[in-house]
């Protein structure tokens, strides 16, 4: 069994009642505690029962819709939805090994406030947290904050982000989120380790030297710093961001520790890591680590047919076939560890698997994907580290600021 | 037991950023760790007390230009840590200090309201106000809000979050698998609010938290901050802990209630209050001299005097006099210490401030150091256990608090003595409660529930 196999990811993209519009009606579906801590804490300590590398939580600024700009008015639909940094925080202390992500929207919100939440989730988990930046473009977005102009996108533009005329627009949007990442590293950097000495000679509780001003002044903002929260327990925690086209791939490349993506077959995966490498190489991250997971919408049954079913199901109570930006999988356990192990071949780190129907789907990885992987040898048989970033194999980065860094 | 007795209401401040947190004594743990925020907060719970607080400051205080080294440096974020406080306690409330200067209304309102379901209801905010450009300089607008604005930015946040709060009414969701209907309406959270500072509209989209909005506490001391607590916060955080300027304090802010259609129950008034105790009321006494010099160490004393010199003393004799000289006067963004709201405090009056020092110092025979640990590092309560608990009774039943926010010096073991013998003396007076009256923190504060929520706002 060659290594790369061997060190199959996999993380669990969390969202409300699962991914399915209609899953919220499902049998085991529990829509009615879908705002009670104990519905996400049993979902992530059974995700952890499952020895997955993370979760992602989804979050947003507006109510969901299935209109991708504005609000659709439907009550058939799972609508509201907790801050998933703050959910993320609630499970910190009753999780142990598992790495949490929540989702943040960085052109309304402020890096300082950010940096410090999930430093702070940080040293709740002793070192399992990180955060999936996204960005909001929309109209109604901007109305509830009232704070910015926004050029919001049409529907059709969608279709067709890397058209030239789109290109600037969205290169301005990514370029603030990279400015927002790069002052979350910043101030996550900002207090060296040892800064802390507690000094009774000099009556001096830290050494003022080993902490930073960061002075970051870009095009959308300047932060001073320091941050007001001592390094987190990682150093850096893990940064990742959802990406379709290439502008958001540069981000990816220039910002991130893992990016998702959304390739329909072995070879658009090998595609989309050649552009991410790539752009590594253009802004000389070529030899830091930025795994590339797939994105894949999944419906598991043991049986195929039943999947395939259960779908048709879930499709007629929708009223629509269900699309996703990313690769719908419907099939068994098995099935989905061949299509794995054949994708991973691309150069896939690994997957960030939708469950369509939560606890369903998200069951049937723990209990049988999972252990499916383990007998083909592709997928750990234990947590391996006690932090994210070990899970994740990258080493705790040396601090930016301290003397002697590189 | 008479019925005629008030009952105390007590909380647990975490001993932060802060001269009267001690971090040289060796059973002084981490600031920053998760374990030394859930021991204080289960200590708290074990004590019954109404709820856990949290300060906050958004950036690191500076003296003469450098980053205050001398105290406590660092804390956590304050709703992450609230969050995850909820998941290692069952009834003690949450409070939480945020600012309403350098946040936004929608995403403060979603916060609070995602703590107060993943609480069950625990949720509490104390609305500061700090506007200054020194803070400004960590977030996106910088210092844009000048200083007489500051309350009414407050009043205006806080009338826009209870907005976006109310815009769900709580019978929204549904959910029935059989009929395949999630919402009762199709379009929840509606909002429109336009004023001065904010021009927002929109869905808002967190659904009705079980408390409605979270308790709100209030800290600022000006008039305008006081008339802000009257009109909006169930709850006041004073300074005043001396009974005369407690009772005051108490007097004063109490008589504003009725001027906004308010009575003196939906308003309480819990100073902070730091507490020493000892076997005996002198072995109290001898241990909280030793904390105090532990608190105000000679180079804390001269960082204090530069605060209101307003100017470089460091070559100034703690054990010496005070300075003959005036203090340097000067705005706010001149000021020697940045970030400090007790350095903006003293710098109200500085010149008078120094006369009264001195004269103290002169009356009392004290030295700069000395005078300086009477006039900053004082506990309120020192004593047995006994005399503690009477006096904690006396100030409440005497309408000097309804309570206290209580502090110790001590990370993470500074409660656990007031929880192990004070709290279990005030429980045998029948004037602190021996088990939660209620689940949510506004029920076991004794808070009247809030009303239901009308289509027209209530009037601020
Ligand atoms: C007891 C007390 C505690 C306070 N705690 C904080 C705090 O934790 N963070 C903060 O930014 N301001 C804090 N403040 C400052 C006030 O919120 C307010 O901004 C400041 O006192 C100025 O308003 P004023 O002029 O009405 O006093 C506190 C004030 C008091 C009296």
């Amino acid at each position: 069994m060659s290594r790369s196999t061997n060190s199959l990811h996999l993380a669990i993209a969390l969202d409300s009642a699962g991914w399915h519009p209609a899953a919220w009606r499902e049998p085991d579906a529990r829509p009615g505690e879908l705002f009670t801590p104990k519905y996400w804490v049993d979902l992530i300590q059974r995700a952890e029962r499952g020895l997955v590398d993370f979760v992602t939580i989804e979050d947003g600024l507006r109510l969901q819709s299935d209109h991708p700009l504005q609000p659709d008015d439907r009550a058939d639909r799972v609508r509201g939805r907790l801050d998933a940094t703050l959910i993320a925080a609630r499970v910190a202390p009753v999780t142990s090994r598992i790495g949490l992500l929540p989702t943040a929207i960085v052109n309304h919100t402020e890096p300082f406030h950010l940096a410090k939440a999930i430093a702070t989730i940080d040293y709740a988990s002793a070192g399992r947290a990180g955060i999936r930046v996204q960005l909001d473009g929309t109209a109604e977005g901007a109305a509830h904050f009232g704070r910015r102009e926004i050029q919001p996108l049409r529907r059709e533009d969608y279709a067709n982000l890397d058209a030239p005329g789109l290109r600037q627009r969205l290169r301005d949007s990514f370029d603030e989120a990279a400015d927002y990442v790069e002052v979350l590293r910043r101030l996550w950097d900002s207090w060296e380790d040892d800064a802390e000495i507690r000094d009774l000679a000099t009556g001096r509780f830290i050494d003022r030297d080993k902490l930073h001003y960061i002075d970051f002044e870009g095009r959308w903002f300047s932060v001073k710093g320091p941050s007001i929260t001592p390094r987190p327990p990682q150093g850096q925690p893990v940064v990742a961001a959802l990406g379709h086209a290439e502008v958001p791939y540069q981000l990816i490349a220039r910002s991130t520790d893992v990016g998702f993506v959304t390739p329909h077959s072995a070879a658009d995966a090998t595609a989309i890591i050649a552009q991410i490498r790539a752009q590594q190489q253009a802004v000389g991250r070529a030899a830091d680590t930025v795994h590339v997971f797939a994105d894949l919408v999944v419906f598991l049954d043991r049986e195929h047919a039943t999947a395939v079913a259960r779908k048709q199901r879930l499709d007629a109570r929708a009223g629509a076939e269900y699309t996703s930006d990313a690769e719908i999988f419907v099939g068994t356990p098995a099935e989905l560890a061949d299509l794995l192990l054949d994708w991973h071949r691309a150069g896939l780190s690994g997957y960030r698997l939708r469950p369509a129907v939560l606890p369903h789907d998200l069951s049937q990885i723990t209990d049988y994907l999972v252990p499916e992987l383990q007998r083909r040898g592709a997928f750990r048989a234990a947590y391996e580290a006690n932090t994210l970033r070990g899970l994740l194999g990258l080493s705790r980065p040396a601090n930016r600021y301290a003397a002697g860094a590189a | 037991m008479s019925t005629s007795l008030k009952q105390i209401r007590l909380a647990a401040g975490f001993p932060g950023v802060n001269n009267t947190t001690v971090w040289s004594d060796p059973a002084a743990g981490s600031q920053i760790a998760f374990d030394s925020f859930r021991h204080v907060a289960q200590t708290a719970e074990r004590g019954k007390l109404d709820f856990f607080f949290l300060a906050e400051g958004l950036r690191l205080r500076e003296h003469a230009g450098k980053i205050h080294d001398l105290d406590i440096v660092g804390r956590p974020d304050t709703f992450t840590v609230l969050a995850a406080l909820a998941a290692v306690t069952e009834h003690i409330g949450l409070a939480g200090t945020i600012n309403s200067t350098f946040n936004e209304p929608y995403e403060v309102a979603r916060q609070f309201a995602s703590l107060d379901w993943l609480s069950g209801g625990r949720a509490a905010w104390n609305v500061v106000t700090s506007w200054d450009a020194f803070t400004g300089e960590n977030f996106r607008r910088g210092g844009f809000l000048p200083q007489d604005q500051r309350y009414e930015r407050a009043r205006t946040f806080l009338r826009t979050a209870s907005e976006l709060w109310d815009s769900w009414h709580g019978d929204e969701i549904v959910a029935d698998k059989e009929t395949g209907q999630f919402l009762s309406t199709p379009a929840p959270g509606g909002f429109t609010h336009e004023d001065a500072h904010f021009d927002i509209n929109g869905r808002f989209n967190v659904p009705r938290s079980p408390q409605g909005r979270p308790v709100i506490l209030q800290a600022g001391e000006s008039d305008e901050g006081r008339d802000f607590a009257a009109t909006a916060a169930d709850v006041i955080f004073s300074r005043y802990s001396q009974y005369d300027q407690a009772r005051a304090f108490y007097a004063d802010v109490k008589n504003r209630l009725p001027k906004f259609g308010r009575t003196r129950d939906q308003l309480l008034i819990l100073p902070a209050a730091g507490f020493v105790l000892g076997d005996t009321d002198a072995e109290a006494e001898e241990a909280a001299r030793e904390i105090r010099l532990a608190q105000v160490s000679p180079a804390t004393a001269i960082r204090f005097l530069e605060q209101l010199w307003n100017t470089d003393l460091s070559g100034h004799d703690p054990d010496g006099p005070l300075p003959a000289f005036d203090p340097v006067v000067s705005e706010i963004g001149g000021l020697v210490a940045k970030g400090n709201a007790g350095a903006r405090q003293l710098a109200k009056s500085p010149v008078a401030l120094a006369n009264q020092w001195r004269a103290k110092a002169e009356a009392e025979n004290l030295t700069t150091r000395e005078l300086i640990i009477e006039v900053t590092g004082r506990q309120s309560f020192i004593g047995s256990p006994a005399t503690v608990a009477a006096e904690i009774n006396r100030f409440v039943q005497d309408d000097a608090s309804d309570g206290f926010i209580i502090g110790s010096h001590l990370v993470p073991g500074g409660l656990d003595p007031f929880v192990d013998k004070v709290v279990p003396l005030l429980q045998e007076r029948g004037v602190f409660r021996t088990e939660y009256e209620g689940t949510t923190l506004r029920e076991n504060l004794g808070l009247a529930p809030l009303g239901a929520v009308t289509a027209t706002p209530v009037a601020w």
